[in-house]
């Protein structure tokens, strides 16, 4: 256990201490959110769908989280670089606990991460219509930030290098973020469409969070619970093996 | 206390360490010497188990390493050859993740800590993020969290690259007072052979991926009749120089998280 906690740890002090990367990475949220939510507003109001940034808004802070806990999963990419992943390799400690504690930490500062652009959002003119579901809100950020950490660390303990990495980042990310339903609602799609948005995982993490924040729901609630906590534990299995099986 | 059989390690087509043999006694010190690419970081991977032999039995303790790697890991100690600290945590946050994966009891290990950090002259500067030390200050750092917990096995993969004369002697004070007062043995690789000639009471020297001789310094001097451990050392691995091919990714990632503001 307090291994766990010593790198979940690390990971929280690391990200306290990079101030610059902290706002840097605010910058694409906002980006999205501004032109995206006031650009792409009047359209929307007129397609009959209401406000694009009430709308929009919880896609973003979905995609904050998608990429914080993505990255900082692939920061063993960087241990491995600088050495430091040599350090935990030796170490008497069953490698199931290191993986378990950097995907923790890296799942946490993805929702811190998550929780600022939120506020962000608030002044920029979003508002929760349920108040009372909000705090599911919370749950649903948790869930997105431990599924997609638990990927990261799996796809970083098979990267060898950066150049893998922008190849991740191209085929796997990107499209998870743009298929998830973060920016378009879901139904009334082609079916094609449709049925790889359906297999994204993402897509039930921005359902969840719509659900909690707009009362507005595409798969409902339990069946993004159960498909993210599900997806969560099998990545977290073929995480573990592929971390258990790191040589330097 | 290591009893190696026969261990061998294969890139693709290229044989790293090939049929190797050799055992070190329970507190003894030993120096395992060679050029660069001779296959001796490869041997210590394989000892530590950070790599898995292609063939070979690999004994620490006793115990079988690839069959139990997490209780051979409670015996040894490392010090790397190349960095393996963390830059954005400070000197003393890198000793208390140390001596938290190695189990330490709360109280030894910040005594310990102190004592250490002290004794490689870093105590003041133990608030401080790594990645803004020189050097050989990590260096140092590096060795001090190495001998945090006390091993019965400590490996040193060329712990003194990079240093300068007070801190050599300094190290290897400390490292013979451990193998005499606590019984450490030790396991060494370095390229200054008036250090091997010093401490290490046995030597091997590999070359190419094979041990070409064994002995203890003095043997090693007369089996090649010559006066130094320096020239026995030329006289068994050839003058020629060897290279090693550059790290070009490594380097790249540097030159990127230089660019997203953080020194490493």
């Amino acid at each position: 256990m307090k291994v766990i906690y010593i790198l979940w740890l690390r990971e929280l002090r690391r990200y306290s201490r990079s101030r610059a990367q902290l706002i840097a990475s605010l910058g694409q949220p906002l980006m999205y959110l501004l032109a995206l939510g006031f650009g792409l507003g009047p359209v929307f109001q007129k397609a009959g769908q209401g406000s694009y940034l009430q709308f929009v808004a919880p896609g973003v802070i979905a995609m904050t989280i998608l990429f914080s806990s993505v990255f900082s999963g692939i920061g063993l990419l960087w241990d491995r670089q600088f050495g430091f992943l040599k350090e935990t390799l030796v170490a008497p400690v069953p490698r199931i606990q290191v993986m378990l504690g950097r995907t923790l930490g890296a799942a946490t500062v993805a929702v811190l991460q998550g929780c600022l652009v939120t506020i962000v959002c608030f002044i920029a003119g979003f508002r929760f219509t349920h108040l009372a579901l909000s705090p599911l809100a919370l749950v649903f950020m948790l869930l997105i930030a431990c599924l997609f950490a638990a990927l990261g660390t799996a796809i970083g303990s098979m990267l060898q290098n950066m150049q893998g990495f922008q190849l991740i980042m191209n085929f796997l990310v990107m499209p998870i973020f743009f298929l998830s339903g973060a920016l378009f609602p879901l139904n009334g799609l082609p079916k094609v469409l449709g049925f790889i948005t359906s297999l994204d995982p993402l897509a039930y993490g921005v359902d969840g969070l719509r659900s909690a924040l707009l009362a507005r729901a595409h798969f409902g609630m339990a069946i993004d619970v159960a498909v993210l906590v599900g997806v969560t534990i099998v990545l977290l299995i073929i995480g573990s093996r592929l971390f258990a099986r790191i040589q330097a | 206390m290591i009893e190696v059989q026969n261990l061998t390690k294969k890139f693709g087509d290229f044989t790293a360490v090939d049929a190797i043999s050799f055992d070190v006694a329970g507190g003894e010190i030993f120096a395992f010497l060679g050029p660069n690419g001779a296959g001796k970081t490869t041997t210590i991977k394989m000892l530590t188990t950070l790599l898995t032999p292609t063939s070979g039995t690999l004994r620490i303790d006793g115990l079988d390493v690839s069959r139990n790697p997490n209780e051979v890991r409670k015996r040894f100690g490392i010090v790397f050859q190349d960095p393996s600290l963390d830059g954005d945590l400070t000197a003393w946050e890198n000793m208390e993740l140390h001596g938290i994966f190695y189990h330490m009891p709360r109280k030894l290990r910040i005594e310990r800590t102190e004592q250490l950090l002290k004794l490689f002259e870093l105590w003041e500067r133990r608030k401080e993020q790594v990645k803004l030390f020189s050097g050989g200050m990590k260096r140092r750092l590096e060795i001090a969290r190495g001998l945090l917990h006390t091993p019965k096995i400590l490996f040193l993969d060329e712990p003194t690259l990079g240093l300068d004369p007070q801190t050599r002697n300094q190290l290897w004070i400390h490292v013979k007072h451990l193998n005499q007062t606590e019984g450490v043995t030790v396991f060494l690789t370095t390229h200054y052979m008036d250090e091997a000639d010093r401490v290490a009471q046995r030597i091997a020297v590999i070359d190419h991926g094979k041990i070409v001789a064994q002995g203890s310094p003095n043997e090693l001097k007369r089996q090649t009749e010559t006066e130094s451990l320096e020239e026995a050392f030329l006289a068994l691995t050839g003058s020629t120089i060897r290279d090693e091919s550059a790290n070009v990714s490594a380097d790249q990632m540097r030159a990127m998280a230089r660019m997203w503001g953080n020194r490493r």
